[in-house]
């Protein structure tokens, strides 16, 4: 049976320390920023927001939210207005997989994507002298006038899939394969796995009364699902601006 | 009068194929010469040594590809032979630590994937499939470089118009997937992209 990764976050656990942010940065090969970047601009294949249930001191509470892509399993938003078949969803492991090197920078996607999960590329990648150094090998920079996201860790299912090769083995051990954000957590409030085998934890953690998903109505079934025990937190997912209603993710 | 009418043409266009198809490659191509003559038959074949001896793969399953110079100082140390280029590798590269620029035919662009352990290891793929006799060679042929893109001449093939090429020439995207059909392998972008 195909694989179907995905991952759970439990905002319970999560403080907002930025760890995954740095670690997906430095994993993927993203450049810091030019003088004048700005949270629109900039590239954060993983970005954490802060979120408050709206009380006035001592009532406060906040919550951080990491998001990345969500990586839809129905109607794929940027794979539907993707012009250039540039974005495609791997029947084999349910990863959205971005091609840089198909896509021509026309950013509907980015338009399309209710999760904003979706960067450009508006500069060359530029490193500081000697961090070229540092760059993983496994994962290509990419050029300016490209659109990119986070794809869990690609270049790291090719490792495990290079050592499972090597031993013989079809499939890879699944320990072999952890995105950096999982990794670097340091309450380990990230869980990943293949939801499609129903004895994996993140299967077990997706089902949990806890869980929820961010934006569920509209349909694409995103494969990252969150935990909460608190209301206010879990009332986020869906919350609904002005637009109500008229959204919907069309095929 | 009216045979030229025909035939002033035709050798215009004569000369204009004949051109196109000897300069094209020379303006499309640059060839650069390898750093130092290396003989593969005087190792696999004289030596007796197996590809996997220099070859090899890490203990993650990760090709190795081109062997360090550390790898060959075990016989170079010192020079053996009488020969001009070991002379040279032992003396520019091995007494001094340094490893040799090899050239590579078959890189490909660095946004390819390309798994040595999934073909050889397990899919039991000879190397000739896709190296041709490189194992086997005397000498190093010319390295020819695409001037636009950068990229080795031996990703397209020998031929400007791909035609009678040996079965092991060129490995652009279309090749992989031809073979990769036969076995439906690789099908995602994501499986050769990174
Ligand atoms: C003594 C160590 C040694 C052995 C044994 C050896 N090679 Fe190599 N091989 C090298 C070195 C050094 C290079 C880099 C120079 C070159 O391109 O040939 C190389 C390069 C190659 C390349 C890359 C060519 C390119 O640039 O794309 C191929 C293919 C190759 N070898 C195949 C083989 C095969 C097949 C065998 C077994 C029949 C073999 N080698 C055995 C040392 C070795
Ligand atoms: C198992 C021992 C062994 C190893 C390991 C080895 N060589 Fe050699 N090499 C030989 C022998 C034997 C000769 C033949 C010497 C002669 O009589 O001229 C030779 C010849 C050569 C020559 C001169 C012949 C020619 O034109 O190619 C070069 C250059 C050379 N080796 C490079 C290398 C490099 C580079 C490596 C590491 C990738 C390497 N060798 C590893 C044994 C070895
Ligand atoms: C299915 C085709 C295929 C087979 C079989 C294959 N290779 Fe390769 N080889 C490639 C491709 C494609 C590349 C370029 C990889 C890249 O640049 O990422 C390559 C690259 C190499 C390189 C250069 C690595 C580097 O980038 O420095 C060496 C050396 C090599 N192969 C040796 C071998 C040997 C030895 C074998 C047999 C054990 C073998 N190959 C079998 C396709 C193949
Ligand atoms: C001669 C045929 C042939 C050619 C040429 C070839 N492949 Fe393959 N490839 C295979 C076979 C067979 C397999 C399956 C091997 C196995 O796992 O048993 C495979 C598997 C793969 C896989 C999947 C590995 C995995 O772990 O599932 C990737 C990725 C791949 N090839 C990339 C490439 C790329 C990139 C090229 C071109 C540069 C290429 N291949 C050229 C025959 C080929
Ligand atoms: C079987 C392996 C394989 C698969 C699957 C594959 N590619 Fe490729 N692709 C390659 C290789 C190898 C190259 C580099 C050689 C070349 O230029 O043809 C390449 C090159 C390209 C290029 C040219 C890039 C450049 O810099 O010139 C584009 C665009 C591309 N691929 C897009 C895609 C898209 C989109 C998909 C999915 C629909 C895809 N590829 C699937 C192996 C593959």
């Amino acid at each position: 049976m195909p694989a179907r990764y995905g991952m759970v976050i439990d905002l319970d656990r999560c403080t907002g320390c930025g760890n995954c942010t740095v670690a997906c940065a430095v994993e993927n090969n993203i450049p810091p920023g030019p003088p004048g970047v700005t949270d629109r601009t900039g590239i954060t294949w993983m970005r954490v927001y802060e979120a408050d249930n709206g009380e006035g001191f001592p009532e406060t509470q906040s919550a951080f939210v990491p998001v990345m892509c969500m990586q839809c399993e129905e109607h794929t938003p940027c794979v539907s207005v993707c012009p250039q078949n540039a974005v495609e969803v791997d029947p084999e492991t349910g990863i959205v997989g971005q091609i840089p090197e198909r896509c021509l920078g026309c950013r509907y996607c980015m338009a399309a994507c209710p999760y904003h999960a979706r960067y450009f590329n508006w500069w060359d990648p530029k490193w500081p002298e000697g961090m070229e150094k540092t760059l993983n090998p496994d994962v290509s920079p990419r050029m300016r006038g490209v659109a990119e996201k986070c794809n869990f860790c690609h270049g790291r299912l090719h490792t495990a899939r290079e050592k499972a090769a090597a031993a013989g083995n079809a499939a890879i051990d699944p320990a072999d394969y952890v995105p950096a954000c999982v990794e670097s957590c340091p309450t380990q409030a990230i869980v990943f796995g293949d939801l499609n085998d129903p004895a994996s934890e993140v299967a077990k953690l997706s089902r949990d009364e806890r869980a929820f998903r961010f934006l569920s109505r509209l349909g694409t079934e995103p494969k990252v699902s969150y935990l909460s025990s608190r209301a206010w937190v879990r009332s986020l997912a869906d919350r609904v601006l002005a637009r109500d209603q008229k959204e919907e993710a069309r095929g | 009068m009216n045979r030229f009418r025909v035939l002033f043409p035709l050798a215009g266009l004569l000369v204009g194929l004949t051109a196109g198809w000897v300069l094209f490659p020379a303006l499309l191509y640059r060839t650069e010469e390898q750093p130092l003559q290396f003989s593969h038959a005087v190792h696999t074949d004289t030596g007796g040594m197996a590809c996997a001896d220099c070859h090899s793969f890490d203990a993650d399953g990760r090709f190795v590809g081109i062997p360090t110079t550390a790898q060959c100082a075990s016989c170079h140390a010192d020079v053996m032979g009488e020969t001009e280029n070991e002379k040279r590798f032992v003396e520019e590269y091995v007494k001094t630590n340094r490893e040799v620029p090899w050239k590579v035919y078959a890189r490909q662009p660095d946004n390819a994937y390309f798994p040595h352990a999934a073909h050889v290891t397990r899919g039991g793929i000879a190397c000739e499939r896709c190296h041709g006799p490189h194992g086997t060679m005397n000498t190093l042929r010319p390295y020819q470089v695409n001037r636009i893109t950068g990229y080795s001449r031996d990703i397209w093939g020998s031929s400007i118009g791909r035609v009678g090429m040996e079965p092991w020439e060129g490995m652009k995207m279309d090749d992989c997937v031809r073979c990769h059909r036969e076995t439906e392998r690789a099908r995602a972008c994501l499986d050769c992209h990174k």
